[in-house]
């Protein structure tokens, strides 16, 4: 199964070390881990997606918790919430493929950032699945350079239960 | 566990150099000894200590000191504390904190750095102590400011004593306590992510109290968060109101008195076979402050296949790790013990507790006493000389499994042992550590040949202050346990457990002790009475019938109740 988790951490060194010694040692795998500002300079918000069943995504949650610097930890497999990843890819277009590529870039509401004699230069956002739809559709062209951020997200309005929160047990 | 911490400081820190920020912070934290090896990093600090009201120990080793401030607060209860200048100093407290990591010990290590702009730059003796030690530690910090060093020393103290204690580390860049703060610091914590959880739900509690009272069956499982919860009263209320019979972890032991005939002493792969049965038959299992190890459980898909368990322990993350739980209860022992008692009712157990009885009776803990010494019997010995009274350390190995066995356990922070990582080595300087903390009592380090060995320098320690430290160096000549695997499981393929030992007591008299050596029967208890006697160290070397085993044993991977018994049995 796979879960995204978010931790808001205190802005400390060792924060990253950290938690990524734990799910090294734990042996827990991570999809992709993104660390980021929020909007309290102390804070920043790690978004985590892991793979694993529920007993392992139950131990993710409390051993995240456990960790001192770590404030909250939400698991948004109970909530509504809205999950982006941002994509740069460059898809290898001669002048002859470029309509057929930027039909596809407008079909995913993507934008061309750069466009070389050979090559152009996308960016991309949304949910994993229609970031990897278009990264399946574009491959026949071949890509040249490609780069993700990773998951990030956010609990929809008006979520006031059901969180799994740093306290619960 | 749960007492604030009073803020007493008045002092004013603004001008002052760090070195006397962390001395009184010390002082705040009302630190009355401190072990640790000095060294070039830690040169300002130990300046300022040299007109401390602090006592300072120094060990021959830094494993030593770290070992010594584990003694301390497992038999004080109180946090222990240790320093050690950077690099090798730093890094040879590893094992220390490991150790104290894995039984949840209280301990403030603090460790000299190198001068904060050259970290990073492979100075001498420079280790990265906060990578080295972030698996094996509560928490840990490296203090680059001034003004963060008293705030940061009060989180310390104030993480390792509270929620599940364990060790923090705090490294110091030795320009940190050469400068001072312009303006006076903000010492208030600031651990927003920090808030353990002490007060049971009080639903749950109900829960697991009619869980227990509809059990035909049913045992209390009890490990060391009872000792770091101090609930052993209210535990005993618990049990007696229930009629509810407890076995114990090895890190448990003592929290009930063995005496009591509701006692099943330990239980796991070398636990009594009662303990063993009871657990396997029982209906409703309630684990108090343990954590379901596998030294405990034998082969977890089979251990206690028809209980409900219920499970009580402030660390969420134990709940549900290893075994399914029916009923959580997160929380301190003692408030929720104390909650629950009130929910217990006393119920009929006679047909349950009679049972045990019957194995009792079957499967007592037992050995043979023709040939060599035999170690139960000195071990026995001692329990009846010191009426069960002592303080005991151990090593790690088959001594450390007899002691837990045959000592006779009265009363909580009696035993001084190295359970979650086993630690050879371990005794020696725990010991020291628990004899600086409880002057006045009888401390005995039940050690073996082996692990004695690893640290027995620190006897030199022990004889610089004269301490009365008794160890009994249980010697048969083999790395015990080991040898006793490869006799069991190896086909007598004795690889690498030949273990010839110096004469000990020349070696304790070498180092300042007095020196002892028993190999007949006849000399056993007027030697052991004479050590007992003796003012100061004295290590008294016994030497026992090479080949005993420990039983019973549940080798490892099998069920619990599938024990080898012994040839006794």
């Amino acid at each position: 199964m796979r879960h995204v988790i978010t931790a808001l951490v205190q802005n400390e060194p060792g924060v990253l070390a950290q938690v990524a010694g734990m799910f090294a040692a734990r042996g827990f795998n991570i999809d992709s881990l993104v660390v980021g500002r929020t909007e309290d300079p102390a804070l920043s918000r790690m978004t985590i997606v892991v793979v694993g069943d529920d007993k392992v995504l139950e131990q993710v949650r409390k051993q995240l918790g456990k960790l001192i610097p770590v404030v909250k930890v939400r698991d948004f497999e109970v909530v509504d919430y809205v999950e982006r990843d941002l994509m740069l890819i460059r898809i290898h277009t001669p002048p002859e493929k470029r309509p057929e590529v930027v039909e596809l870039v407008n079909l995913f509401r993507g934008r061309v950032v750069d466009v070389a004699r050979t090559s152009m230069l996308v960016e991309l956002s949304g949910t994993e699945d229609k970031v990897e739809a278009f990264i399946d559709l574009v491959r026949p062209y071949g890509i040249r350079e490609l780069a993700r951020t990773g998951v990030i997200a956010m609990s929809r309005g008006q979520q006031r239960n059901g969180a799994a929160e740093k306290e619960d047990a | 566990m749960s007492q604030e911490q009073k803020k007493t400081t008045t002092q004013k820190f603004a001008g002052r150099k760090g070195a006397e920020i962390l001395h009184e912070m010390l002082l705040e934290e009302q630190v009355e000894m401190m072990f640790g090896f000095i060294g070039g990093m830690v040169l300002p600090f130990f300046d300022v200590l040299y007109t401390s009201p602090i006592r300072f120990i120094m060990s021959r080793h830094e494993q030593g000191a770290a070992h010594m401030a584990d003694g301390y607060a497992r038999s004080t209860g109180k946090v222990g504390v240790c320093i050690a200048t950077s690099g090798p100093g730093a890094t040879n407290l590893v094992t220390g904190l490991a150790n104290a990591y894995m039984d949840s010990i209280p301990l403030v290590a603090f460790t000299g750095q190198v001068k904060s702009f050259l970290i990073g730059n492979d100075a001498f003796q420079e280790a990265d102590m906060t990578g080295i030690t972030r698996p094996i530690t509560k928490h840990n910090f490296l203090v680059k400011r001034v003004e963060d060093l008293g705030r940061v020393v009060r989180e310390a103290f104030h993480i390792a004593r509270t929620g599940r204690p364990g060790p923090v580390l705090v490294d110091v860049p030795v320009d940190v306590t050469t400068s001072a703060p312009a303006n006076e610091p903000d010492l208030d914590l600031r651990l927003p992510g920090y808030k353990p959880r002490t007060a049971g739900h009080v639903r749950q509690i109900k829960m697991a109290a009619e869980a227990i009272n509809a059990a035909q069956r049913p045992i209390l499982y009890v490990g060391g968060g009872v000792v770091a919860a101090g609930a052993s009263d209210e535990l005993r209320a618990v049990a007696e109101k229930g009629k509810l019979p407890v076995t114990t972890t090895l890190l448990g032991l003592g929290t009930f008195d063995e005496t009591n005939p509701l006692a099943l002493k330990m239980l796991g792969m070398h636990g009594t076979a009662y303990a063993n049965y009871a657990v396997q038959e029982s209906d409703c299992l309630v684990a108090v402050g343990a954590r379901f190890d596998d030294r405990v459980t034998g082969d977890i898909s089979k251990f206690a296949p028809h209980a409900k368990i219920v499970h009580i322990d402030i660390d969420p993350a134990s709940i549900s790790k290893n075994v399914k739980v029916d009923i959580p209860v997160v929380g301190d022992a003692k408030n929720i013990l104390a909650q629950m008692v009130e929910f217990i009712e006393p119920r009929d157990r006679s047909a349950w507790l009679a049972k045990i009885g019957e194995w009792k009776k079957k499967h007592p803990l037992t050995y043979q006493t023709n040939g060599k010494i035999r170690p139960q019997e000195v071990i026995e010995t001692l329990g009846a000389m010191t009426e069960h009274e002592a303080i005991v350390a151990t090593g790690v190995g088959q001594h450390q499994m007899w002691a837990a066995q045959f000592y006779g356990w009265k009363r909580p922070r009696q035993i001084i042992t190295s359970g979650g990582l086993g630690t050879m080595g371990f005794g020696c300087p725990a010991a020291i550590g628990a004899a600086f903390g409880n002057p006045g009592r009888t401390v005995i380090d039940i050690d073996g040949d082996g692990s004695f060995t690893m640290t027995m320098v620190e006897v030199i320690t022990a004889a610089q202050h004269k301490l009365p430290v008794k160890f009994v160096v249980l010697d048969n000549g083999y790395l015990g346990m080991v040898r006793q695997w490869q006799e069991l499981f190896y086909g007598r393929r004795y690889s690498a457990v030949d273990h010839p030992c110096p004469d000990f007591a020349k070696v304790a008299e070498g180092f300042g002790a007095k020196g002892m050596r028993i190999a007949e029967r006849s000399e056993l208890s007027d030697g052991l009475r004479e050590m007992l006697q003796a003012d100061g160290p004295v290590v008294c070397a016994v030497e026992i019938e090479p080949e005993e085993n420990v039983f019973p044993m549940v080798p490892a991977g099998r069920a619990l109740h599938d024990m080898e018994l012994g040839k006794l049995a």
